[in-house]
């Protein structure tokens, strides 16, 4: 299976290409791709220079064109495909039905990957894409059980990449509108997810109290660690009971699951995290390609590695577990 | 293809309804309410399905006495193959037409006349206009659209009709997971159907006691209520042809006809939402996504007649 | 790791143009290694960033569209779009890119203030170039090059120990 690794600079590009990856993804730095955060990403010449480089160490690039074309704004992302398919990425990963269309005409022998942001959940919803732009891969939304995948990969005729490691939507992928509700902001429209520009820090008394516009999405007593205000993960007040409403700020960690992963038909393991620094990068794709080339009696040591680097921090094997539902 | 009057759709009800109240509830829209075209079946959840399935037939032969015009609903997420089966049965054998809300649907009914639910991305032209060639007739856009998408939108894709939700929660996310379920310490595969006991949705506050969110299952929608009254006429002069009424636990006929008459121009839009809010006074109204901004806030009508007289 | 009382507790009395002059020509050795640094900044180039060391008597100004810093001695009021206060070493940590932000930005090792998209622009900025702090100050420092280097290594051994484990 292939490890596919994210960047959100060039730094970090050279670090996941060190550590081992067999891929690397990344977008450019504006709207067309769904981590469009402040500082971070590629321009034209950055992008040409990161592929040369994954080139020289036998690496692919693959570039997310992943949010959906702002009506009557399309240049916008018809540009960054030509400039992309120009520069020579080995793959393009995108969710919007127009802009696969126009990149399956333009270029048809560009090699097109369907981004978790498109939602294909299912043997039609795959087998659709694959016929009518030609998809040679789809990355699986989230809410799929790992007997799930297996039976999905038993019916359709293109390879499949499931996120394994970093963060974790709660909500069905490109179908959520939890962010542009509170601050105007969404990740299929803007390619943000509860945007920096819209939280704020208050201190209430003992507590830390984080907004997002106008709502509270937490509060941390004095020795809790504090959380960005990811809207899904916030502490909620429901009927009487109050807490993690979605979802406990956790991540997802399914590397302890490869060979079944492997068995179910799975041809590529992602890596979340391209808003993420470059030593974080650095250690996670490091790590995770010891475990893959490792045997599993050995994996274990390595991964426990990984976890004990996480400190702290809880994992979840979410949706590829059926109680997470 | 805007010739006509603009029409209204009643959505599929989203909620999980007693049986009973959700065949009560069909009956007096088929009597009523002045609405052409009835959208209808399970959208949210494939576990619900047997609460509604003995009620159809009745609801339907009411609804098509009463001369309105059935489109199926399909489900927004279809992981399983028994949600797919469903999705599929009803793209062979609806004799009625049928709105996709996912991919699978899409898939299964291209070549047919049928509609695209709001579910589905419809962001730009180049999307509607693919949908389109493979058979849409009519695509109800997402919420999360801004008027000027829309605008866009509809003008560059003649041939088909265009849908905008007006009224109703806004369906804001779909998960694997139930948080319905969860909250009230079940999980989904063994739900017990809670959802049922909040017909409107559950509320969902913020720490700090804001109204925020509902669940509804594996739905969250706004705790607002979209109400788009005041921009009913921009919409039809940029060629929207119908207003989605999404359904929620209040006098929906009422609804239907507050929209009619302002539709027809026998009631304005300020009136028509003083009335909206003694029929609904659950849920604050917003706009907010029309607007450009924040899907939660409501931009009041005043300020943009301001803008127009300084423009 | 704190910075060390008896070593940031002359800076209290050190004339401010001394340290002042010695702060602006790390920061210009620092620029002209990484030419491209304020690049990545886009609109929020033009914020100004104030950083506080918990355990230096020091406030620090950062104006990336002047390519400028200041340096004023604590209680200091400045103005600022966005404020950093942390203990210096995780402050320069930060800088390299050497520990994940995220991790530190909500542990609450580090607390922000202000304009927190300005915020992240920089940090992902610093993050995205290759800056390695013994390397880059050591080459300003002349004759005393090894010296500098070799504090600042040991320094940001020391710093850092205790912090790998500060993921999100």
């Amino acid at each position: 299976m292939e490890l596919i690794c994210p960047a959100g600079t060039p730094a970090a590009f050279r670090e996941a290409v060190d550590a081992g990856a067999d891929a690397v993804y990344c977008g450019f730095r504006d709207e067309t791709n769904a981590r469009n955060f402040p500082g971070l990403n590629f321009s034209r010449e950055e992008l040409g220079e990161a592929i040369a480089y994954a080139r020289r160490k036998g690496t692919q690039t693959f570039v997310a064109l992943n949010t959906f074309m702002r009506a009557g704004h399309e240049s916008l992302w018809y540009e960054a495909a030509a400039d992309a398919v120009q520069l020579g990425v080995d793959a393009l990963i995108l969710a919007d039905f127009g802009l696969m269309a126009h990149v399956a005409e333009t270029y048809p022998e560009q090699r097109l990957h369907v981004s978790v942001q498109a939602s294909a959940s299912n043997p039609d919803a795959v087998n659709f894409l694959v016929e009518t732009f030609g998809a040679r891969r789809v990355v699986l939304p989230r809410t799929l059980t790992i007997p799930d995948i297996a039976r999905l990969a038993r019916r359709i005729r293109c390879e499949i990449e499931v996120f394994v490691f970093g963060g974790l939507c709660v909500m069905a992928e490109g179908r959520c509108s939890l962010s542009s509700y509170a601050t105007g902001k969404s990740p299929n429209m803007n390619g943000v997810c509860s945007p920096a520009s819209h939280v704020r820090y208050r201190q209430d008394g003992s507590d830390l109290v984080s907004e997002l516009g106008a709502y509270t999405i937490n509060r941390f007593p004095r020795d809790e660690a504090a959380g960005y205000p990811t809207l899904c993960k916030g502490r909620f007040d429901i009927a009487d009971a109050h807490g993690y409403a979605f979802e406990d700020p956790v991540s997802l960690d399914v590397m302890d699951q490869i060979d079944a992963l492997r068995e179910a038909g799975v041809s590529a393991l992602k890596i979340e995290g391209r808003q993420r620094g470059k030593a974080y990068v650095a250690e996670v794709v490091a790590t995770l390609r010891k475990a893959l080339d490792a045997r599993p009696e050995e994996r274990r040591a390595l991964l426990a590695r990984l976890r004990l680097l996480s400190e702290g921090q809880r994992t979840t094997s979410g949706a590829y577990e059926k109680r997470w539902r | 293809m805007n010739a006509g009057k603009p029409m209204l759709t009643l959505g599929p009800v989203l909620y999980l309804w007693e049986g009973e109240k959700w065949r009560d509830f069909y009956f007096r829209i088929a009597d009523e309410a002045p609405v052409t075209h009835v959208v209808i079946g399970e959208t949210v959840c494939s576990k619900r399905l047997h609460f509604t399935d003995p009620y159809l037939p009745p609801v339907i032969e009411r609804l098509v006495a009463a001369g309105k015009r059935i489109v199926f609903s399909t489900l927004a997420l279809v992981t399983l193959e028994r949600e797919s089966q469903y999705v599929r049965s009803l793209a062979a054998d609806s004799p009625y037409p049928v709105e996709a809300n996912d991919l699978s649907a899409l898939a299964l009914l291209k070549g047919e006349p049928h509609w695209i639910g709001p579910f589905v991305n419809v962001y730009n032209a180049a999307t509607a206009r693919l949908l389109a060639r493979r058979g849409a007739s009519s695509i109800c856009l997402p919420p999360e659209l801004p008027a000027s998408s829309i605008t866009e939108i509809v003008s560059q894709t003649p041939g088909i009709g265009f849908e905008v939700l007006a009224f109703g929660r806004m369906p804001l996310a779909i998960s694997a997971r139930c948080a319905h379920a969860r909250a009230k310490g079940h999980i989904k595969d063994n739900c017990q159907f809670v959802c049922k006991d909040d017909p409107d949705g559950l509320p969902v506050k913020t720490l700090d006691r804001q109204s925020f969110l509902a669940l509804n299952g594996v739905q969250t929608v706004s705790f607002t209520c979209q109400a788009l009254l005041a921009d009913l006429s921009d919409l039809v002069g940029s060629g929207v042809s119908r207003f989605r009424l999404s359904p929620q636990d209040c006098d929906m006929v009422a609804v239907a006809r507050l929209y009619d008459e302002v539709l027809d121009g026998r009631v304005d839009a300020e009136d028509g939402l003083a009335r909206l809010r003694q029929i609904y006074p659950d849920a604050p109204f917003s706009n907010g996504f029309h607007h450009g901004q924040e899907g939660a806030a409501w931009i009041a009508r005043a300020r943009n007649l301001a803008h127009g007289a300084n423009a | 790791m704190e910075f060390p009382r008896p070593l940031a507790a002359p800076l209290a009395v050190v004339p401010m143009p001394l340290i002042e002059g010695t702060v602006k020509l790390m920061f210009e050795s620092l620029l002209k290694r990484h030419p491209a640094l304020f690049d990545r900044l886009g609109e929020h180039k033009a914020k100004r960033y104030v950083f506080r060391p918990v355990d230096l008597p020091l406030v620090f100004v950062v104006e990336p569209s002047r390519a400028a810093v200041s340096v004023t001695r604590k209680p200091a009021d400045c103005a600022a779009d966005a404020v950093v206060e942390g203990p210096l070493f995780l402050l320069l940590a930060l800088l390299e890119g050497r520990c994940d932000a995220d991790g530190l930005f909500f542990s609450r090792a580090l607390t922000v203030g202000g304009d927190m998209e300005a915020t992240l622009a920089l940090r992902n900025a610093l993050d995205g170039c290759e800056i390695d702090l013994p390397r880059d100050l050591g080459a300003s420092a002349g004759p005393l090059a090894p010296f500098v280097s070799r504090t600042a290594a040991a320094l940001r051994r020391r710093a850092l120990a205790g912090e790998t484990a500060a993921w999100n």
